[in-house]
């Protein structure tokens, strides 16, 4: 019974008839589309407010796709901000070159899309080290790997060099963001509740036995750095068509570290921490920005204070019940149910 | 026809010879047993087997398919799995997951399907609860079922190692130690414990062991080991009055 209430941990009693329902999710998921659309449409949301609600989502996206790799498989991946660079130059080199000028609106989604597939390519050659290497030395090699990405996009005149890439009409609005945030949630708590996704587990507690177990690894380690990077693509592509300008420098390691502090802050291996994670950082330091430079000193500070008291973050290892399946649940019940009726039935 | 045909399997370890020329062929439905001092080589020929380490020389043959060169989760899947002699349970996961994990081999629904949670994944998934929680309730473990597997004790992480095994559906199972750090009663129940998951589940056993107790009293027969050599083989009452066993265990005898 202990782990069942751990499950529950986040939420009062009352709740769970309310999240047990099988129609919250599309309700909730709806009625947020459809406010997002609103405040699209009507402007009563303040802008700057609005940004902010957008940079709430990518930096969800983002840290829900890095907790795949360094939550749920155990791997320590600074090369985040490397697959998130692709994604935005792809998308950004299709918008402002590429599609017809007048129907660039219409063609966003495809840039989007195509800016996560050309990093989830990436991030399938990225997997291939992660065959033979673990740990520290996976580290170096994304580390390596989001250096590379950084030079290569300097060396490329085509795309800016070292001034950067602009151009990009304004399209990253609060209903293609909520879009891309709920897809991003939905389709990795989708993975990690399959048994792709239970492999992906068992590769971070032992991966020999693992593989002793009928796990192929290898497909599981493809598996989980195509979704992460693809993931990480479209936020990129979100990123540069919000803020309608990048250049090589905004994707190096200290973005990476940036996603590393929410993926931390929030708990690993689990969507609900990885969700509070992003909205607290990015708020956070919003609300600290009138103290100036002294904001890099607090939040460093925090994230020291949470790491000696609360060392696996806010969630860490543990999930809201509302982000499992009711299936996952249901099951197990019926089984149970079944077994009370006819005891010898399973024997 | 033997179920497994194990010819002349060589290892060596930079130099060192773990394993050398060993071999052994089980039939359906025996129960094996392979015995030895310490550092005698026995779970590297599991090791082997499950190709955890690729053998330098020989071949080993699953019902006339070769092993050597696969890789573990094949062989896996080719019907062949084992228990660890210090328990390597998925520690963080619940003991529900760590037995669905183990039919990865057999499930039918592609990752696609599984992102996107549509076509075969639901009665798949379905499919392999249930499962899990039946084999579970054989071995008495589905009360437990949402605990973390660390949070078991001792006796039931190895019986959920062994049932983790048994998920993998396999026709061979191999036993890495499953009598350490138990006491002559309980040993006692886990001989009769083998016997039953060999008749429940209808599998083939090798055993690892260090009591001789289990091994004299349920293995059909015996090999033993010594720096990597195969020393003798034959029936438990052989193997008792084998001198050369009695020198690997207890040194030669001084004439004094």
């Amino acid at each position: 019974m202990a782990s069942i209430k751990t499950a529950c941990y986040t939420l009062p009693a009352h709740w769970h008839t309310l999240t047990g329902n099988k129609y919250f999710w599309p309700v909730f998921v709806l009625a947020g589309l459809a406010f997002c659309m609103a405040v699209d449409t009507f402007d009563f949301v303040d802008l700057y407010l609005q940004l902010i609600l957008i940079y709430v989502g990518i930096n969800i996206i983002l840290t829900v796709s890095l907790n795949l790799i360094n939550g749920y498989m155990g791997e320590f991946s600074v090369g985040h901000a490397g697959f998130m660079a692709v994604g935005a130059y792809i998308a950004s080199l299709l918008t402002v070159y590429v599609f017809p000028p007048g129907a660039v609106g219409v063609f966003f989604p495809l840039a989007i899309l195509a800016g996560g597939i050309g990093a989830a390519l990436v991030g399938f050659l990225v997997a291939i080290p992660s065959f033979k290497t673990r740990g520290d030395y996976l580290a170096i090699v994304t580390l390596a790997f989001c250096m590379i990405v950084k030079s290569v996009l300097e060396n490329i005149d085509a795309v800016g060099g070292p001034r950067g890439l602009l151009g990009m009409e304004k399209l990253t609005t609060l209903p293609w963001v909520f879009f891309w945030t709920a897809l991003s949630v939905w389709v990795i708590r989708n993975l990690v509740y399959s048994n792709f996704g239970r492999g992906v587990l068992s590769i971070r507690e032992d991966e020999i036995a693992s593989d002793l177990m009928s796990v192929n690894t290898r497909q599981v380690k493809i598996i989980a750095f195509v979704v992460s990077s693809f993931f990480a693509g479209i936020a990129g592509g979100l990123f540069a068509h919000a803020l309608q300008f990048i250049n090589p420098r905004m994707f190096d390691i200290l973005k990476s570290t940036d996603i590393l502090i929410m993926v931390y802050l929030g708990g690993i291996a689990s969507i609900s921490g990885s969700i509070l994670g992003a909205v607290i950082y990015t708020i956070l330091l919003e609300i600290l920005r009138p103290l100036g430079i002294w904001r890099m000193v607090l939040m460093p500070l925090m994230l020291v204070l949470l790491m000696i008291y609360r060392p696996r973050g806010i969630m860490g290892m543990r999930e809201a019940r509302l982000f499992t399946p009711l299936r996952d649940l249901v099951t197990e019940k019926l089984w149970r149910q079944k077994k009370k009726e006819a005891p010898d039935a399973t024997d | 026809m033997p179920l497994i045909e194990i010819n002349k399997i060589t290892h060596r370890f930079a130099g060192l010879c773990a394993v050398s020329d060993f071999n052994l062929a089980v039939l359906p439905h025996e129960l094996i047993g392979i015995i030895g001092p310490n550092g005698a080589g026995k779970t590297t020929v599991f090791n082997l087997i499950t190709g955890v380490y690729r053998a330098s020389e020989g071949s080993i043959k699953l019902e006339g398919k070769e092993l050597v060169g696969l890789t573990p989760h094949q062989i896996t899947s080719s019907g062949i799995a084992r228990t660890f002699q210090n328990i390597r349970l998925f520690r963080e996961l619940s003991v529900l997951d760590n037995v669905r994990i183990a039919h990865y081999g057999q499930i039918a629904y592609t990752p696609a399907e599984a992102l996107l949670h549509i076509g075969r994944f639901h009665a798949e998934e379905k499919r392999i609860t249930n499962q899990a929680m039946d084999l579970l309730s054989i071995f008495k473990l589905d009360e437990s079922a949402n605990e973390k597997a660390k949070n078991l004790p001792y006796g039931l992480q190895r019986r959920l190692e062994i049932a983790r095994a048994l998920a993998t559906e396999p026709r061979l199972l191999l036993l890495d130690e499953p009598a350490a750090g138990m006491n002559p009663n309980e040993i006692i129940q886990l001989m009769e414990f083998i016997r039953w998951i060999r008749q429940t589940f209808s599998v083939t056993i090798i055993l690892i062991e260090h009591q001789m107790r289990l091994v004299m009293g349920i293995c059909e027969r015996l090999v033993v080991l010594d720096f990597g050599a195969t020393i003798a083989q034959g029936l438990p009452s052989q193997i008792q009055a084998n001198p050369k066993v009695m020198e690997a265990y207890l040194g030669e005898e001084v004439v004094l």
